[in-house]
């Protein structure tokens, strides 16, 4: 708080009607900095995650509501998935790896597992591809039926956020290559939160798309 | 840390870019880019005016011949024979593009886009918005957004003619009428920039209110427009994500052949729609989906153009009745209800949709309760006007303006809020008359309030008095002789979108006052050249403003008008108090500013 003694008017003004008596009459220049509520750039992050959800919420709301007609025709899964799955969650764990590697200062170990994540992630977009072949060569189409119409489009444009992810993940290890000192752990903390999210919302479409 | 921030953004302030395509083109600066925006809507707003005043001129005399117009829009005039009849599938583009345009690219745009980012920054204490880059990349988005949508005017089978809700079957059928070719496409493109833009705004908006206040703001310091603001943002980014899913499954039928929105058994021009093997082509999807995802964006949308409107009115009023806001709280209270309530009342737009009634009435009940809070909010400003010494201004006649829209518009949201009587009014003018007075008009007397009370902080400059209220007195008495009698058209029958009105018996009598609502919307459309006038005019040659022209209390008018590049020359000022502090009687002036700290005589107390 300023120096300045604040006291709140009676009653009658409406909020923060503050009289101040400011001994020193100054302009609060001398009065420690108010630390701000969060990391703009961590806010923002989960303000998009916020908005991201909505998109898929939305999308949910229409499945659940297709999903009621006659013409459903529930598809199988193909194993393929449970494999790909099994790449994205190990892809979440090298990163949080990673992580703990760059507070110990070790950047080498930190690129490592930082790159690790980064071939799991690709592995999983060309497994999630390699599904869809599957898919095709048993001649369900993106029109075939609703079902397979809500798979092609929920799991595309999942990986066409994760592809953003990759993105991401080539400009963090880039900077991660050309620092010979710990930068602050930030930018990668960033991208795990964004990682992490793709990960869980994947688990939620699988889900949505083969259990519930 | 902040510190450090603090000397670099002074540095950054030093090095303000110099050349002109990185300063007024490709600008990072929240001013620019706001002002960017004002501009681009301000061109949108004179095409969708423009489009009006077709409508009207059809709707008034559907047979004359208007040769003189067939000679300007080919596309749509029958010109053969020297007769300048109106197309039919042009009627349909009008009404669709009027909507569109107005509602997302001009009373989205201005006011949210346009004022929000012009004063967030100044009004938080402020260098910039949070994420000055993401910024500028919102504002190109969204004028490729822009031409994408006026584009389709010029593509061969016309722009989109499936009304600013885009229902299918008709937009998911690109055979099903000319508009639902290429036009449909671009709209579903154009749109699709627009919510890009506005995503990026809507972050940009929340991080730097959360994050970039000043010292000493804390939430319940804000002025009403920053809660404006805020809350706008926080719907944007909820809300919008439903249109991006519904559209992107609109782009898969039309183009894909998937079935999300499309039933079987459906024909187009007489033939079914089948494949070779005779089956039908789509099967099983359900038109009420979209309007569902349509309107779960579409209702909060109606206050994305509301609140800014709403805040900027309590700001102004505040400033020229020379009163704190009457009851500040319960102003946000009823900011954060509208807006809250907004997501649960979309279905208020589907009651003839064939719901059950049950859930019918849950809307029903829901919508009603909106009326609470913007009952809290009317009695408020009247409160706030009671026995005040009222400086009558131009935006103050502005902001007075809109409460006068916001109440006559909000009593016949009453009527329509019902099942039992919307059945009746469903898709006629009164709907018209209900939405341009409270939504439309509202939002666009907020734009033009907005914009001559914080003209000074745009280009440094005042406008004109006597041309503003000029202009206020020709729009509002022309805005109600449009829209006012609308109502009675409407409860006579008059659907909203029809083509010719008079080829039913019923309605042929409604023409002498549809020709009286064409002459006044004419009038209403040629009175904004006084505001153009003065706006141009206003920009380049208006009278030098100091920094606090009006006697405000925000702290956008503690720096220079314009402010520079970094906002404030100095250091930014330190919060002290709300920004309503006007006539306390312990004070030496009438008006004690945010960042002033307490003057002698308000000691103790």
């Amino acid at each position: 708080m300023p120096a300045e003694v604040l006291q709140k008017a009676p009653s009658p003004g409406g909020p923060d009607r503050v009289r101040c008596a400011a001994p020193g009459g100054g302009g609060g220049n001398g009065s420690p900095p108010q630390p701000l509520l969060a990391d703009p750039y961590r806010f923002g992050l989960w303000a998009f995650l916020g908005t991201l959800s909505m998109l898929f919420i939305g999308f949910t709301s229409a499945y659940v509501v297709r999903r009621a007609s006659p013409d459903w025709r529930p598809l199988a899964a193909p194993s393929l998935l449970w494999l790909n799955t099994a790449a994205l969650a190990a892809s979440s764990v090298a990163v949080e790896a990673a992580r703990r590697r760059l507070k110990d200062w070790d950047l080498a170990g930190a690129r490592a597992w930082l790159g690790a994540c980064g071939l799991l992630g690709a592995a999983f977009v060309a497994g999630q591809l390699g599904a869809w072949r599957v898919l095709r060569s048993q001649g369900v189409f993106l029109s075939s039926n609703p079902h397979s119409s809500f798979f092609y489009i929920l799991t595309g444009l999942h990986v066409v956020h994760l592809a953003g992810g990759l993105v991401w993940f080539a400009v963090v290890l880039s900077r991660l290559a050309r620092v010979s000192y710990p930068p602050g752990e930030e930018g990668l903390a960033l991208f795990a939160t964004y990682w992490h999210f793709l990960g869980v919302l994947w688990l939620y479409l699988a889900l949505l798309l083969f259990v519930f | 840390m902040a510190q450090a921030a603090e000397a670099h953004a002074a540095e950054a302030h030093a090095h303000a870019p110099q050349a002109f395509i990185w300063r007024y083109v490709f600008s990072k600066d929240h001013k620019v880019i706001g002002i960017q925006y004002y501009l681009t809507a301000m061109v949108m707003a004179l095409v969708a005016g423009l489009l009006a005043m077709l409508i009207r001129l059809q709707l008034a005399w559907p047979e004359a011949d208007w040769a003189f117009l067939g000679r300007i829009l080919p596309m749509g005039y029958d010109v053969g024979g020297g007769f300048g009849v109106m197309k039919p599938e042009f009627y349909a583009m009008l009404f669709t593009m009027h909507g569109t345009i107005m509602v997302f690219f001009v009373l989205s745009t201005a006011p949210v886009s346009g004022f929000g980012n012009l004063l967030i920054p100044l009004q938080v204490g402020a260098r910039d918005m949070a994420f000055p880059f993401l910024n500028g990349l919102s504002f190109w988005t969204f004028l490729v957004g822009s031409l994408v949508i006026l584009a389709s005017f010029f593509v061969e089978s016309g722009a989109a003619a499936a009304g600013w809700t885009s229902y299918p079957p008709l937009s998911a059928l690109p055979g099903a009428v000319p508009g639902s070719g290429m036009g449909q496409t671009l709209w579903i493109v154009g749109m699709t920039f627009f919510i890009a833009s506005f995503t990026m705004g809507g972050l940009n908006f929340v991080t730097t209110i959360v994050n970039l206040r000043t010292r000493g703001l804390s939430l319940m310091r804000m002025p009403l427009t920053l809660w404006a603001m805020l809350l706008v943002a926080i719907l944007g980014l909820l809300a919008f994500p439903a249109l991006v899913a519904a559209c992107l499954m609109l782009v898969f039928d039309r183009h894909f052949g998937t079935s999300f929105f499309l039933p079987d058994g459906l024909a187009l021009n007489n033939m079914p729609l089948v494949g070779a093997d005779g089956a039908p082509l789509h099967q099983g999807g359900s038109p009420l989906l979209w309007q569902h995802l349509f309107w779960f964006l579409g209702h909060p949308e109606v206050y994305i153009l509301m609140l800014p409107a709403l805040g900027f009115t309590s700001d102004i009023l505040a400033t020229f009745a020379r009163r704190p806001i009457f009851g500040y709280k319960s102003m946000v209270g009823a900011m954060v209800a509208i807006g809250g309530l907004s997501f649960v009342v979309w279905g208020h737009h589907m009651f003839v949709s064939g719901m059950s009634p049950y859930l019918g009435m849950a809307f029903a009940v829901g919508t009603i309760l909106i009326a609470v809070p913007s009952a809290v909010k009317v009695f408020n400003w009247l409160a706030t006007l009671w026995r005040a010494r009222i400086r009558f201004t131009t935006p103050m006649l502005w902001a007075m303006g809109v409460i006068s829209l916001f109440i006559s518009g909000g009593l016949s949201g009453v009527w329509l809020a019902q099942a039992g009587p919307d059945i009746h009014l469903h898709d006629t003018m009164f709907v018209a008359a209900h939405f341009h007075l409270i939504m439309a008009g509202a939002a666009l007397f907020g734009v033009f309030g907005a914009t001559s009370f914080w003209f000074p902080k745009m280009f440094g400059r005042m406008m004109n008095e006597p041309l503003g209220k000029l202009h206020f007195w020709f729009t509002f008495v022309t805005y109600y002789g449009t829209f006012f009698p609308m109502h009675y058209v409407g409860i006579a029958g008059q659907l909203r979108r029809i083509y010719d009105p008079y080829q039913y018996e019923f309605l042929k009598p409604l023409q002498g006052i549809n020709q009286f609502i064409t002459v006044s919307a004419v009038i209403l459309g040629v009175s904004q050249i006084i505001f153009f006038v003065n706006f141009i005019w206003s920009a380049f040659k208006g009278p030098r403003a100091g920094e606090n022209p009006w006697e405000a209390n925000g702290l956008e008018w503690t720096t220079t008008s314009p402010p520079p590049h970094g906002n404030w020359p100095g250091e930014i000022p330190e919060v002290h108090r709300w920004p309503y502090e006007y006539s306390n009687p312990e004070a030496p002036k009438d008006h004690v500013m945010q960042h002033e700290p307490a003057p002698a005589a308000v000691r103790g107390h």
